[in-house]
């Protein structure tokens, strides 16, 4: 008598992510209606910290996901800043046109740049790459048509170009940085879920082992450099179109394109999804409690960083998904038995 | 005789960078870390220089009898408060913890002592030149740097090759498992690796102090001139640092030479270039 065989099902949803996935597209709605409900400095505040969550994001699919923990991101920033300005100031091209230019830019000017620093191994990749951003910035300091050392604006046409009020141009830039924030969270998400997600994780936690399995290392760490540095151009061209103003300095600073978007994403959880999400949240409280009190907000966040990394490297979203085994964006398949009638 | 004579300056300036990179390669050999900080601790070793000069009036050159053994301690202390933490075959940890060390020394030090650039003035031998041909002088301080560089190097491949504590060093950075086995305390041995590579950037600090001006902001600056060194020369060769940062020194001049602007980025250029052709290095001795 054979006994009758337990049903199982593989799935890839849990309770928890088909709540969050709902919860995620109503709170993308509310973002996108913001400019009805928002103030102009909520408005602002809201486009900022999308800017921050496609940085984190992006740079979390290199570090956590690839091991390529680069220090020079803020040369795709600046590339990107400076794509936007050459168009507006030169060849008379829509600033929003220009941001999805930016994107193709940044992206073709990863493949030297990677063919260089991915002969260095680990933390001298990090530290090569920053070499690599350096020569960005002092590279443009030497364009005097774009300003050189001390900068440039954007001319008032090429702002007019985008919206004819003011409100109008306010809005449509924040619902681009809401398309940036939630485009770079979905991306990595999809890009996670796909085989390509799948070949990625088994880089992360065994390069010998996956080679050994046909995954084609060298070329997957390309391109998801290659992607890195697109989405992180286009991201940089939005920023210094709201900025209006560019310099060789304020577009290849390390510290305000890489050093934060590190220290949110290590805070927030890294490897994860959810991570850069959450490490934005706790950056924007930290900034708005503490930025006060000048440079000892920076040995705060600084310690608060190693403090983490030592206690709990997976960073705050790590530590709860260990510890209560929520998965709001799952990546991988579960087994779920089913009842027998 | 300006080409020369950027040239010469060049190659006793990297005498300079050698010192930032020797540090730096000394770690890597020993437990495979890249600090991120190490730029930072050079200028803290400055910021202890300053404060060594203001408390005791000592001559900046006589100081480094209290920075060097300062910057041993806190090097011991880090290695074995923090980083030893860290070590292990994820890469993450130690780069990312040493980052965040960078940023709390960067900015602990303009808390300190404000965004005011200073210098330690070394007197009369500042300015003390000998003339060789027409058009090259070369001043008394640059020349005592380069020697110091060559010093420091031999004193570390003495070390390294020739005493207990270099068999001790060679041992963990072979095979920590085995090393361990023969009775040596891993901890300890990297306490004493880093509290070494601090004892170098104290002297570098000190030259830094005396030949330019100094702020908090400097660090990362250093941090790149002596990695590019090291990257120049060949990962774990010691004399390949002073090579790189010569390397390095003569292409900054050249490149200033040509145009100001150009003094940096000819060095981050020849520095790209080596990586381009020769990504080993010049003297290359440790692989990965």
């Amino acid at each position: 008598m054979m006994e009758a065989s337990p049903t199982i099902a593989v799935t890839r949803s849990t309770r928890s992510s088909r709540i969050a996935g709902m919860a995620s597209l109503v709170l993308l709605a509310g973002l996108l209606a913001a400019p009805w409900w928002a103030s102009r400095a909520m408005l602002h505040l809201i486009g900022e910290f999308a800017t921050y969550v496609a940085l984190a994001s992006f740079w979390n699919l290199l570090a956590g996901y690839t091991g390529l923990v680069s220090v020079g991101q803020q040369a795709y920033v600046g590339l990107g800043g400076y794509v936007v300005f050459t168009c507006a100031l030169f060849l008379g091209l829509s600033p929003l046109a220009a941001i999805v230019l930016a994107g193709v830019i940044a992206g073709l000017a990863a493949i030297p740049v990677a063919s260089l620093v991915f002969r260095l191994q680990g933390a001298y990749f990090a530290i090569g790459s920053w070499v690599v951003a350096e020569v960005f910035r002092l590279g443009f300091a030497q364009v005097a048509p774009l300003g050189g050392g001390s900068g440039i604006s954007l001319p008032l046409d090429a702002v007019r170009a985008i919206a004819a009020t003011r409100d109008l141009r306010e809005w449509i830039v924040y619902w681009v940085a809401i398309g940036l924030g939630a485009g770079a969270v979905g991306l990595v998400y999809l890009l996670l879920r796909s085989r390509i997600g799948l070949a990625l994780t088994a880089i992360r936690d065994s390069n010998v082992a996956a080679s050994s399995l046909g995954v084609r290392i060298e070329r997957m760490k390309l391109a998801v450099f290659v992607l890195a540095a697109a989405g992180t151009g286009m991201v940089g061209a939005l920023i210094f179109l709201q900025k209006l103003r560019i310099s060789p300095d304020a577009a290849f600073s390390v510290n305000d394109w890489t050093a934060f978007v590190i220290f949110i994403v290590v805070i927030g959880g890294i490897g994860t999804i959810e991570g850069p999400v959450i490490g934005t949240l706790v950056y924007f409280l930290l900034r708005e409690y503490l930025a006060d009190l000048g440079s000892l907000y920076l040995v705060i966040l600084g310690a608060l960083a190693i403090i983490i990394m030592l206690a709990a490297p997976k960073g705050i979203w790590g530590y709860i998904a260990a510890r209560y085994g929520i998965s709001l964006f799952p990546t991988g398949y579960r087994i779920v038995w089913i009842e027998a009638p | 005789m300006g080409w020369i004579n950027a040239i010469v300056q060049g190659v006793l300036v990297g005498g300079l960078y050698a010192l930032y990179a020797a540090g730096l390669s000394l770690i890597f050999g020993v437990m495979r870390l890249v600090n991120i900080a190490h730029g930072d601790l050079i200028v803290l070793a400055s910021y202890v220089a300053l404060a060594v000069v203001w408390g005791t009036g000592l001559h900046p050159l006589a100081a480094l009898i209290l920075v060097i053994p300062v910057m041993a301690a806190i090097g011991y202390a880090l290695q074995r408060g923090i980083f030893n933490h860290t070590l292990g075959n994820d890469l993450l940890p130690p780069l990312l913890v040493s980052f965040g060390l960078s940023v709390i020394l960067q900015n602990g030090l303009l808390g300190i002592f404000t965004a005011d650039s200073r210098r330690l003035n070394a007197g009369a031998m500042e300015t003390a030149t000998f003339s060789t041909v027409p058009g090259v002088d070369i001043g008394l301080m640059p020349l005592l740097m380069f020697l110091t560089a060559i010093a420091v190097i031999a004193g570390l491949q003495y070390i390294f090759y020739r005493t207990g504590l270099g068999r001790a060093f060679r041992a963990t950075s072979d095979d920590k498992e085995i090393a361990q086995l023969m009775g040596i305390d891993n901890k300890h041995v990297y306490g004493l690796a880093m509290a070494l590579c601090l004892a170098v950037v104290a002297i570098a600090g000190v030259f830094l102090a005396i030949r330019a001006n100094f702020d908090p902001a400097q660090g990362p600056g250093r941090l790149i001139f002596g990695f590019e060194a090291v990257i120049i020369g060949g990962l774990g060769s010691l004399w390949g640092t002073l090579a790189g940062g010569v390397i390095l020194g003569v292409a900054q001049g050249l490149g200033a030479q040509i145009n100001p602007g150009w003094q940096l980025l000819a060095g981050h250029l020849a520095f790209l270039i080596v990586l381009a052709v020769r990504p080993k290095g010049l003297l290359p001795r440790i692989e990965g």
